[in-house]
């Protein structure tokens, strides 16, 4: 309940920012304080100095650039859930920030900080996954993308390097024909998803599909992107019996997760369920 | 004024302060020089201490003292918490308040830092350095009994505090014998945390001038902490302590107990001279508040050809954790054991109740106390019987109930239940469910494949207001279960009220104020209620087992009709009228066929003070206490039906509908009653649904935060739909019963049978609480599969 | 130490306060305002929540430095005048409360939602209210007194039905 002694500085910008994680080992960023602040109070971690990113206005905003959307890092999951232009152009995450926690907490708790923090229940890493998203890491005098499919490397561990912030997230809108859900069973205690399914299906005028991705988290360690599904299914036209086949015969997740709330099998059972519903969904809303 | 106020929902007085944040729990009050204390707990389910090195911890700037057992021990302190209830042959090994040479749980306090702030406190702690040797665990209470089983106390050998008995072993055998049919059951109760949102909390005061210790602290009963601090934590004569039960942010029976907690924190202000709070973060609450439930049961029941019950048989382990609580012993035995033969004629009840130590937190009373227990035993019994006669669940309870016209009927487990009409109840709750048309819906949804639909029945029979206290006494309480009610009638008129009742969120003072108001014929706001002070009330036993209106109320109702009865003499006397010709009606005493003879009972209590014209023999002033000793429990109960829809791809559980029937007696303030049932019912379907704490093999908590400590929350209920009979309880003057258990007792079991009962074309008969998804999946594939 | 100056309830406070001091300890004991309550240590109980610029979150979870400059509202600042807000009427009139540990969070996270929501149903109300535990009133009449704030009367609540996942 009470976090250990720590230097707290509050930066006005990304550059005072970046300059004070590259001098102080031992730093780390402070967002929306929704993963850390628990940490911390459990002494989990006993960082020397935090530095409050919070107020950096490079950081806030949810915005179109032509074709895409970016999403900055402090973007927080009340904004993205309530956002008209990501309501419109990528339903997928509005749905899954609007099921994150509770209420306070998305009022406090940011993209960029859910990201960072790779908790394997949380909800948005499959959408990012399932969006192929970009996530950009900025260090002093650096700047990087990475694909979301990649960044996520193990359990609470992704691709950043010390010295860098991840400044903002950035994908395609998805175009007219696409419909796309998320849905998850949601642990009864803590929120966080036993499973949850985050479907993207996109429709060519013949109503076959012609692009599909189906990601999941809380299953494995990472968000697992199930892309020989989406081989199944790309061309097809999405029938109920090709989903059930596809999910039947094509997914397998590796090396599943499980606690005494739920095992593995269960879980890996939960994401064919999760997944069939999900597809539906959007299916159906892409029509 | 005339308007009865027994009976009526008048808004709570208790409100306004709490609604605007100006309450005050225990952790807000903050006294000058006030230092904060931490504890240092075991990290392991069983270890020997064999060393502990505080000094680095007491060299941190702003710690100003670190202790453990060998200072508590040098001390004038006891250093105890004992144990308040004694069954034959019952081993009670001491329980220090900080552990010296062994610990026995995770959470055991080894050591305690006082510093000046909190934080520095948390600080210090990780800077004591226990040498710990870990040796093995056990925690389940059936395995705990073995050979070979790790030991926890040298005094109680396999690990067992007692092994108790009720009933007749041979009528039972007899019974079996001549069974046409027989239900079995084996389940286990799950261990489940009480969860008061207000964590436990101590303000203790020492001031070595006078001697006096003044404690503040979460309780539901504050004389009992008082005494059981005197006696055996501090050493300190009750009289020089006074403690206080500021607001209380529930309790549900976890703030009934002597804790070292408490102990420890009065103790450090006795040696610091200083105000020492400790407060439990959420963590340290549920490794350390008495853990409720955990029971390993194996249970049968035989019946003739047509449904008639002959014979119950039950055996059952029950986890003390690792050390006896306050009232441990008496939850698995005389409340648990004793309403076996729930609302069923049973002409022959055997039960075995072995207590059993573990390397868990210690268990006692959780709200319903040993009542849920056996109510979920009976009840899924009784669904089980149904399934073996063929007979639906509702036919095979109204074949059993005892009937309207049997009271007061003794049971074969030694209670003699006062009032009942187990049928009226029933039929209530069917009609209002629509029973007939759900079983419809239920077979056409088996006929079309559709998810199947479960419909439960729980007809629960509750005990409350523990009593009388000789009966008790000789049952092994080291207490007694008596309670007291004073009332002072002010010269003006309005009147105060002493309460040893301790409220901790049943509304004492809305409720205790329309008893008096209604029988003195005052204004509800002409009463205040006092509760939760040794200082200021008479000796009380608290606010546990749903007693304080029928022994609590009943005590005030008492004191009322004293001070109208010396207010009749006065009034006699100053209306120059004969005693027996004056009445009282709605606040006034006038002399019988002449209304206008009157005085108001404010005048006559004017009167009273002013003694310039009382009758011969009457002493001034016009106040009376009453300590009030029930002539026996009283016996709430209902039917309580849970309707649900099961979706077999994902084991997922579907609440369509929860419909209560209860009768509680005579109802003081309906709004308050249905709260409490709310509150009831939701902790019993957490318990049936949700909750478990799980410990792994080595004594470690796996549930102990709310990350996975699943507690019900708004969005995972719906609304109940409440109804009542009214049978008065016949010994008590208020007709009261007691409402705080009811829904707790009731829920699980008619949770369960609705989930079992939707299961039934599968062929599943059983699934231990909670009924995860996963456990229920399984459950239906594992069948599928076979 | 790091300064922190916020607005608490109309009135500006300028403290001098260590940076991990958590906000819900400096409204507590810093500026005595103890209706702010703490239930558990993982951002799940609800008990300690306040309005940070007008939105409902977690004081357990924040750091009293992180709201520097910010407009913080707690219980005892709803009620204007001495007048208590519909919110609190309603939690009394509906028995919305019974040891009142919960319910200055509760009260706090229903005001978030009706400043997005006017007239929530039952269910948008249920859901608002996710993050907050209350052990003793099973939300029932919770429920009815954020639709009584919200001028929806008693008749609206029926029967209804819930999801046990």
């Amino acid at each position: 309940m009470f976090p250990p002694e720590f230097e707290y500085l509050r930066a006005e910008n990304l550059e005072q920012a970046l300059n004070w994680l590259r001098e102080n080992d031992g730093a780390k960023v402070l967002a929306g304080g929704h993963s850390l602040i628990p940490i911390l109070k459990m002494r989990l971690a006993e960082p020397s100095v935090l530095i409050d990113i919070r107020r950096i206005p490079e950081l806030k905003g949810i915005s179109e650039e032509g074709d895409r959307i970016r999403i900055g890092a402090l973007a927080t999951y009340s904004e993205i859930a309530a956002s008209p232009l990501l309501r419109e152009n990528c339903a997928v995450l509005a749905e899954a920030a609007a099921r994150i926690a509770d209420p306070q907490v998305r009022n406090m708790g940011t993209i960029g900080g859910n990201l960072a923090h790779a908790d394997p229940g949380s909800d948005l890493p499959a959408v990012a996954v399932a969006l192929e998203a970009e996530i950009e890491l900025t260090a002093n005098g650096r700047k990087r993308d990475v694909a979301a499919g990649e960044f996520f490397i193990d359990l609470m561990t992704t691709e950043m390097q010390a010295g860098e912030i991840l400044t903002s997230i950035r994908f395609n809108k998805l175009v007219a024909g696409t419909g796309s859900c998320y849905l998850k069973l949601e642990h009864p205690a803590s929120g966080y998803a036993v499973c949850g399914a985050a479907a993207i299906v996109q429709l060519d005028a013949a109503g076959n599909c012609s692009r599909l991705r189906l990601a999941f988290n809380g299953v494995a360690a990472v968000p697992f992107l199930a892309e020989a599904v989406s081989r199944a299914l790309e061309g097809s036209s999405l029938r109920d019996q090709d989903i059930d086949a596809a999910l039947g015969d094509r997914l397998e997740i590796p090396d599943p997760m499980g606690d005494s709330f739920a095992s593995g099998e269960y879980r890996l059972h939960l994401a064919r369920v999760y997944a069939r519903r999900a597809l539906r969904q959007a299916r159906d809303r892409a029509r | 004024m005339a308007a009865k106020l027994f009976g009526s929902s008048i808004r709570r007085k208790e409100d306004p302060s709490l609604i605007t944040g100006k309450g005050k729990y225990t952790d807000d009050f903050k006294l000058a020089r006030m230092a904060y204390a931490s504890m240092a707990r075991s990290p392991y389910g069983h270890a020997r201490i064999k060393g502990i090195d505080v000094e680095r911890a007491a060299k941190l700037p702003g710690v100003l003292g670190v202790y453990t057992a060998k200072d508590v021990r040098k001390s004038k302190s006891p250093g105890v918490v004992p144990v308040g209830w004694l069954l034959p042959d019952i081993k009670t090994p001491p329980h220090p308040i900080l552990a010296h040479d062994r610990v026995r749980y995770v959470g055991d306090a080894v050591a305690v830092v006082v510093a000046e702030d909190r934080y520095i406190a948390r600080d210090a702690v990780d800077l004591i350095d226990v040498d710990y040797e870990p040796v093995s665990a056990v925690v389940d209470p059936a395995r705990a009994v073995e050979d070979g089983a790790p030991q926890l106390h040298d005094e109680a050998e396999k690990n067992i505090a007692f092994d108790w008995e009720i009933g007749d072993r041979a009528a039972v055998e007899a019974a079996f014998d001549s069974a046409r049919h027989k239900a079995r059951i084996q389940l286990r109760n799950n261990r489940l945390i009480p969860n008061a949102i207000e964590p436990r909390s101590a303000l203790a005061d020492f001031d070595d001038s006078t001697g006096q210790l003044t404690l503040r602290m979460t309780s539901q009963n504050p004389h009992i902490h008082r005494l059981l601090m005197s006696l055996a934590s501090l050493g300190l004569p009750e009289h020089k302590i006074h403690v206080i039960a500021p607001e209380v942010g529930g309790g549900f029976g976890s703030k009934i107990h002597h804790y070292p907690d408490e102990a420890i924190a009065a103790w450090c202000s006795m040696q610091l001279k200083r105000p020492v709070k400790w407060t439990a973060t959420r963590s340290e609450a549920n490794l350390t508040d008495a853990h409720g439930r955990d029971h390993v049961t194996t249970a049968e029941m035989a019946l003739d050809a047509d449904g008639k019950i002959l014979g119950l048989r039950v055996k059952t382990y029950a986890a003390m954790g690792a050390y006896l609580s306050t009232f441990a012993p008496a939850i698995p035995t005389y409340l648990y054991g004793t309403l076996l033969s729930g609302q069923y004629t049973i002409p022959a009840i055997h039960c075995n109740v072995i207590g059993v130590f573990t390397n868990t937190a210690p268990v006692d009373a959780y709200r319903g106390a040993g009542r849920p227990e056996a109510t979920y035993v009976v009840e899924r019994l009784m669904d089980q019987a149904a399934r073996e006669t063929g007979l639906d669940p509702a036919e095979i309870r109204r074949r059993n109930f005892v009937p309207p016209d049997a009271f007061p009927f003794q049971t074969q487990v030694a209670l003699q239940y006062d009032s009942g009409n187990y049928q009226g109840a029933l039929a209530r709750a069917q009609e209002l469910v629509g029973y007939d048309q759900l079983r419809e819906e239920q077979r056409r949804r088996v006929e079309n494949g559709e998810p199947p639909l479960g419909i439960g029945l729980s007809t629960y029979i509750e005990a409350c207001g523990l009593a009388p206290s000789a009966v008790v006494g000789t049952l092994g309480a080291q207490a007694g279960q008596w309670e007291s009610g004073e009332i002072r009638v002010h010269p003006t008129g309005s009147v105060t009220v002493y309460t040893g009742s301790s409220a901790h969120g049943q509304g004492h003072e809305t409720t205790f104020s329309q008893i008096v108001a209604d029988r003195l014929g005052v204004g509800v706001d002409q009463v205040e209620v006092i509760h939760g002070d040794t200082d200021k009330v008479p000796f009380g036993w608290g606010t546990y087992g749903s007693r304080s209106a029928a022994v609590g109320g009943s005590a005030l109702a008492v004191s009322a009709e004293k001070i109208i009865e010396k207010g009749r003499k006065i009034a006699a006397h100053v209306l120059e009228a004969a005693e027996e010709d004056v009445e009282f009606e709605a606040g006034k005493f006038f002399v019988r066929g002449v209304p206008s003879k009157a005085q108001a009972i404010q005048e006559i209590a004017l009167q009273a003070y002013l003694a310039h014209n009382l009758p011969p023999g009457i002493e001034p002033g016009l106040a009376a206490t009453t300590f009030y000793d029930p002539a026996n429990f009283t016996f709430p109960f209902g039917t309580h039906i849970a309707v649900v829809e099961v979706e077999p791809e994902t084991g997922s559980i579907r609440i369509l509908r929860y419909l209560a029937v209860d009768d509680v007696g005579n109802v003081i303030n309906p709004m308050i009653v249905d709260g409490q049932l709310h509150g009831g019912i939701a902790q019993g379907l957490g318990q049936a649904l949700w909750e478990e704490a799980v410990y792994d093999e080595n004594g470690q908590l796996m549930t102990g935060e709310l990350l996975d400590y699943a507690l019900p929350r708004a969005h995972m209920l719906g609304n109940f739909e409440l109804d009542r009979t009214v049978t008065p309880c016949p010994h008590n003057p208020l007709g009261v019963k007691g409402v705080g258990e009811a829904g707790a007792i009731a829920s699980p079991a008619a949770m369960v049978n609705a989930v079992m009962d939707a299961l039934a074309p599968y062929g599943i008969a059983h699934i231990d609480m909670p009924l995860t998804p996963e456990k229920v999946w399984r459950a239906i594939h594992q069948k599928g599969r076979s | 130490m790091q300064d922190v100056r916020m607005r608490v309830n109309g009135t500006e406070h300028l403290r001098k306060v260590p940076p991990r001091m958590l906000l819900v300890h400096f409204l507590r004991e810093e500026l005595d305002l103890t209706g702010t309550n703490v239930g558990c240590e993982t951002s799940l109980c609800g008990a300690c929540t306040v309005l940070l610029d007008g939105m409902a979150v977690k004081s357990c979870t924040l750091l009293a430095v992180q709201v520097h400059e910010c407009e913080v509202t707690t219980i005892e600042g709803l009620a204007e005048d001495g007048r208590m807000h519909p919110l609190q009427k309603g939690f009394w009139e509906e028995h919305g409360l019974q040891c009142g540990y919960c319910t200055p969070g509760m009260i706090l996270a229903a005001h978030d939602l009706l400043s997005r929501n006017a007239t929530p149903d039952e269910s948008e109300i249920r859901s608002a209210l996710k993050g907050n535990l209350c052990r003793c009133t099973g939300y029932q009449n919770i429920v009815k007194a954020v639709q009584h704030a919200a001028g929806m009367g008693r008749e609206q609540t029926g029967k209804g039905g819930a999801d046990g996942r």
